[in-house]
């Protein structure tokens, strides 16, 4: 027990630290280096975006102090109310939040403004790790699998009622959690078949998809016919596999294009795969040539050609042509990867991304060495919730992703985003620095 | 640890690193194979702005703008950045509008050029409006002044010499000269503008700037190292003499002809008025096509340069010319006389001549003096049937030679576009006419300067000078220094002297003396200046006009040619006015009075009430309206014509093309179906 012997700080993950700090500090200069205009007079002005950024790094860092003070003990017992909070937020938001954007996400108190769906990954985070690390959980019967995904989609259907899609997928980074704490492999494989079902069936004919899958079908089946004549259940699973493909492929996605999503998110969707929209998909009122050349189709186009133009070695700090002139829209949140990429080129690119990928195995590392089951998988949500968000934001700037409004985490510019990811981290760190207690 | 224990954790690690490889691999094709990314980012961000130096004024001998650039004010306006608060009404106010425009002019600024973008809100405000904005600027965020250039003429004269400028055509474009121009640049259309475009325009700067997303420009691309600069125009010094311009169209006010004036020892023109002149202050910015259209209808045509480009008879004021050319081909001597009675009948017809004393022809001196029509038109008679030639044709051939090398029948080569040649006739003219059977009896009015010779009022003038300087010219031309550059090697070409004629001093000075009588006693007294021995000649010249079909006997037109003084010449002229009657009675007070300014400054008291007199006369005859109006009307009837004549041929062809069609039909259609 030699370690809690050092004071608290002593005992906190260095490395982490740094590279929690390094992230933010470059969040800092490359929001600087979208607004700065060589005609300010002065870098310090209040009114631009990068001094409000380091305004909420302020903030955040106090607000981690706090934490950093705060008996570990008190998260896990904190745990379901502060779930019970969040979600309550969110059903207030749904009927008193404010528009930003489009979105529907927000909630306003005077001029500040926060996004109940951002802070409440942190109370789902909690209140899951303390559901699946409770000793009457037995997270290898089907009903408290249901409970535990319902603990994570909860808030993203209440989020989905806000019109805020985006946010909504990250609620599904808890099922990487969830496979890690038991949650069957078939699960992990059937997530992905999904996916690229649904792209197949965007970008393939419905009639063709139907013949392919039945082809795929009658293959695999003579495949395993010996299998098929011995096992009842194997016919069964197979015929199942091939009725529920057929389902998703012809029932399922057209339903959920035509009634669930906005004409926005079919338009983002359809134009990162370089597809026109089809005109059974399309809204009414929506007109046939508004469906080409739109925003989004833009965003990614200017997105592009700002990181394509930064090369090997980048253009240089305040030298990105694309970006200080505006050209990518939301370049100093969603987009701010353009300005990397634009600045710093591959390299930079390169670099920052070998910095999240340590910071994510950094905290796998942390989560595996705890004592304690809650802070293992809290360490591993707060691992799958950074993963998902650096993968879908730098993916939808380089056109691997839709483009769905995530924030890319500690760079984006963004009050609620900064401060929610560093409460995230500063948890994390606090449990870690007390890993040998138990913790229930 | 259970670090050993759960295999998943590899898994989800796993997952991680893929994905991060996967971007990767991505960006590497994106930022490092991939090249057609920075090129679009260059197109979109980098701007290339062009800077339009300011073009070189025009000065007068004296230094004394003639044409330069007026500084003027355009209200810009962002529609976008204009605030919801804005006072409208005290800015109307500023601006003297109502709001109504107010609202109306913004949207049209907002149709224009887009919310964000700054577009014209008001060009070239008033100088009240300007000052007034100006003070209360700060009130309104979002309007700004943007100055501007504008080509002004601060002496509103010599229009269709300085000539103006426009944009360049699409058209021009295409021709090679234009190469360097674009769509939207302006050019000299007319006049020394034209002529000296290169030197006045200067060398355009590009610089490259960043633009934003709304293509506002934005900082200098790479700190402006690769932007040229601009380099600005050069002026124009000319030798004309803004004063006797000036008098020279106020003498020529309500009249048609022409006036040129050159400085025979280098060429320079002193001035140059074609009547009726405009205001060239008309044909510039946003009034231009109205005002020109509306110069371009008027019957007494303004826009013609009656200088350069009009063909008058000279007249009498041949005669010099005959002269000279009779005296060095050896046809008579400046003794020779001949008894004129009041007419010439050697050729069967008669033709008049104004005097009919005895001895008003006795010599060269006093036929020059009397201007006897009798005595020039044997001397070509002389000349055409001289045995040195052998045959008329002949003759003709050398008096056409002659003329060439007084300047007629080509181009002085005035560096001012458009000039005409003018017509000398030589015996191939006569051989068309007459088919080949001909005399000197057919054509000898060419001696006395009518029939078939049409010279311009430049050319007169240039012989004037050829006589003056016994012998030599140099190119009339306006410009004496470029940027105070006398050597320029654009103007090398009038530094060169043309010495046409090898006809000795002694003729040149009988020639003059006679020119000189005319002044002193003979037809010209009315140029008679007290200290000054000018040299003059008058003609009146029989000129006709096609009304109705038939050819009318017009009023004379009324010519003068002088030089001054006798002795080391200043000045050389050339006046024709247009319809008015005796030579002496029109053109010569304008020659006189011009000579008399230019040679002393300014005319005498003696001489008001002549200037008076000059000023307010209207010479523009009323069928000048009436033959303008017919003429208009042929020309719509030749266009009718034309256009009746098309659709004809198109209707032709078309029937044509519909019977093809019934008889294809019929062949394979309807006799199968049978």
């Amino acid at each position: 027990m030699s370690a809690q012997s050092k004071s608290i700080f002593g005992r906190l993950d260095t490395l982490t630290l740094v590279l929690y700090l390094s992230l933010v500090f470059i969040g800092v200069m490359t929001v600087f280096s979208v607004e700065h205009r060589s005609t300010d007079p002065s870098i310090f002005m209040m009114s631009k975006n990068h001094m409000k950024q380091f305004m909420f790094l302020g903030v955040s860092l106090f607000v981690g102090l706090i934490i950093i003070f705060t008996d570990s003990k008190f998260f896990s017992s904190f745990a379901y109310l502060s779930y019970t909070i969040g979600i309550f937020l969110l059903i207030i938001t749904i009927f008193a939040g404010v528009d930003i954007k489009g979105s529907h996400s927000w909630l306003g108190v005077g001029a500040a403004r926060f996004q109940p769906g951002e802070v409440c990954k942190i109370f789902t985070s909690l209140a899951l790790s303390k559901f699946l690390s409770s000793p009457d959980t037995n997270f290898q019967t089907l009903r408290h699998r249901l409970i535990g995904a319902a603990f994570a989609l909860a808030p993203a259907v209440l989020i989905i009622l806000q019109k805020e899609t985006g946010l909504a997928l990250v609620y599904f980074c808890f099922f990487l959690v969830m496979y890690r704490e038991g949650l069957p492999n078939i699960i992990l494989i059937i997530g992905f078949s999904l996916v690229a079902l649904t792209l197949a069936s965007l970008l393939v004919d419905r009639l063709v998809l139907f013949i392919i899958i039945t082809a795929l079908t009658a293959a695999g089946g003579y495949l395993i016919r010996r299998e098929l004549k011995r096992n009842v259940s194997a016919r069964i699973l197979l015929v199942g596999a091939w009725l529920v493909c057929i389902l998703f492929s012809q029932v399922m996605v057209p339903v959920l294009f035509k009634y669930v999503l906005q004409k926005h998110q079919i338009e983002r969707i359809y134009s990162t795969l370089g597809q026109d929209v089809p005109e059974s998909y399309m809204k009414a009122g929506q007109k046939k040539d508004e469906k080409k050349g739109n925003v989004s189709d833009y965003n990614v186009k200017q997105s592009k050609i700002a990181i394509g133009s930064g090369g090997f070695w980048g253009k240089g700090f305040l030298n990105g042509t694309s970006t200080k002139n505006e050209f990518v829209p939301e370049q100093h949140t969603d987009f701010i990867f353009c300005a990397i990429g634009e600045q710093f080129g591959f390299f930079g690119s390169g670099i920052l991304i070998a910095l999240y990928v340590s910071l994510m195995l950094r905290l796998i590392y942390l989560a595996e060495r705890q004592r304690s089951a809650f802070s293992r998988i809290y360490g591993y949500c707060v691992a799958s919730i950074l993963f998902f968000h650096f993968a879908i934001n730098i993916s939808m700037t380089i056109g691997l992703a839709p483009v769905i409004g995530i924030t890319l985490p500690f760079l984006s510019y963004g009050g609620s985003s900064l401060l929610s990811f560093s409460i995230l981290m500063f948890i994390m760190l606090r449990l870690d620095s007390d890993r040998q207690v138990m913790i229930r | 640890m259970s670090i050993a224990a759960n295999p998943r954790q590899f898994v989800i690690r796993t997952i991680f690193i893929s994905m991060a490889i996967i971007m990767l691999i991505r960006l590497f094709f994106l930022q490092v194979v991939e090249d057609k990314y920075k090129v679009m980012a260059n197109d979109i961000a980098i701007f290339r702005k062009v800077v339009y130096p300011p073009r070189g004024a025009i000065l007068d001998r004296r230094g004394k703008p003639m044409l330069y650039n007026e500084r003027v004010y355009d209200l810009m306006v962002t529609p976008g950045s204009v605030s919801k608060s804005l006072d409208t009404q005290s800015l109307c106010e500023v601006l003297g509008i109502t709001t109504q425009d107010f609202t109306k002019m913004l949207n049209k600024t907002r149709i224009k050029s887009g919310p964000m973008r700054k577009g014209v809100f008001i060009e070239e405000m008033s100088a009240q409006q300007t000052a007034r904005f100006q003070e209360n600027m700060y009130n309104f965020p979002g309007f700004e002044m943007a100055e501007r250039f504008r080509r002004t003429y601060p002496r509103a004269s010599a229009a269709l010499m300085l000539g103006y400028i426009g944009e360049v055509s699409p058209d021009m474009l295409k021709k090679e000269q234009y190469a360097s121009y674009q769509q939207g640049d302006y050019t000299g259309m007319n006049g020394l503008e034209r002529s000296y475009e290169d030197v006045l325009r200067g060398q355009r700067g590009v610089h490259f700037l960043e633009r934003d997303n709304f293509n506002r420009p934005r900082e200098p691309y790479k700190g402006g190292t690769l932007d040229t600069q601009e380099v600005a125009g050069r002026n124009l010094e000319l030798y004309l003499d803004a004063e006797l311009q000036e008098l020279g169209e106020k003498l020529m006010r309500n009249k048609l002809g022409a006036v040129v004036a050159i400085d025979p020892k280098t060429g320079g023109i002193l001035a140059m008025v074609s009547a009726p002149n405009y205001d060239p202050n008309l044909l510039r910015g946003t009034e231009r096509t109205k005002n020109y259209s509306k110069l371009y209808r008027d019957a007494t045509k303004p826009l013609l340069n009656r200088a350069t480009q009009a063909y008058y008879q000279p007249g009498s004021t041949m005669k010099p010319m005959t002269a000279l050319i009779g005296l060095d081909v050896g046809a008579i001597t400046p003794s020779f006389g001949y008894p004129c009675a009041g007419g010439y009948y050697a050729c069967g017809k008669r033709i008049g001549c104004t005097h009919t004393g005895g001895g008003h022809a006795a010599n060269l001196r006093l036929a020059m003096a009397h201007s006897c029509n009798s005595y020039f038109v044997h001397v070509f008679r002389l000349i055409a049937d001289n045995k040195k030639f052998g045959g008329v044709k002949n003759g003709v051939q050398a008096w056409h030679k002659y003329c060439n090398d007084f300047g007629f029948g080509h181009p002085t080569g005035v560096d001012i576009p458009f000039e005409m040649s003018g017509k000398v006739p030589d015996s191939n003219t006569y051989n068309r006419m007459y088919n080949g059977s001909w005399n000197s009896c057919t054509m000898l009015f060419v001696g006395m300067g009518q029939g078939e010779i049409a010279l311009t009022p430049i050319q007169l003038a240039n012989a004037m000078c050829i006589i003056a300087n016994k012998g030599y010219y140099y190119t009339p031309h306006f410009v004496k220094s470029i940027g105070n550059n006398t050597n320029d090697p654009l103007l090398k070409k009038y530094h060169e002297k043309h010495v046409v004629t090898h006809i000795p001093d002694t003729f040149f000075d009988v020639v003059a003396k006679g020119m000189q009588d005319v002044v002193e006693h003979g037809t010209g007294t009315v140029a008679k200046m007290e200290g000054i021995e000018i040299c003059a000649k008058t003609g009146t010249v029989e000129n006709k006009a096609v009304v109705n079909g038939q050819a009318m006997k017009m009023k004379d037109h009324s010519v003068f040619v002088a030089f001054a003084p006798r002795v080391n010449p200043r000045i050389a002229i050339a006046v024709v006015v247009e319809n008015a009657g005796f030579g002496a009675s029109w053109a010569g007070p304008v020659a006189s009075l011009m000579i008399e300014k230019y040679l002393l400054d300014s005319v005498s008291s003696k001489r008001k009430g002549l200037q008076e007199k000059m000023y307010n006369a209207n010479l523009v005859n009323k069928y000048t309206y009436v033959i303008d109006s017919a003429q208009r009307l042929r020309d719509a009837a030749r266009m009718q014509r034309r256009e009746d004549e098309k659709r004809i041929v198109d209707s032709i062809a078309f029937a044509k093309d519909s019977i093809k069609a019934m008889r294809f039909f019929n062949k394979y259609y309807i006799k199968k179906n049978k």
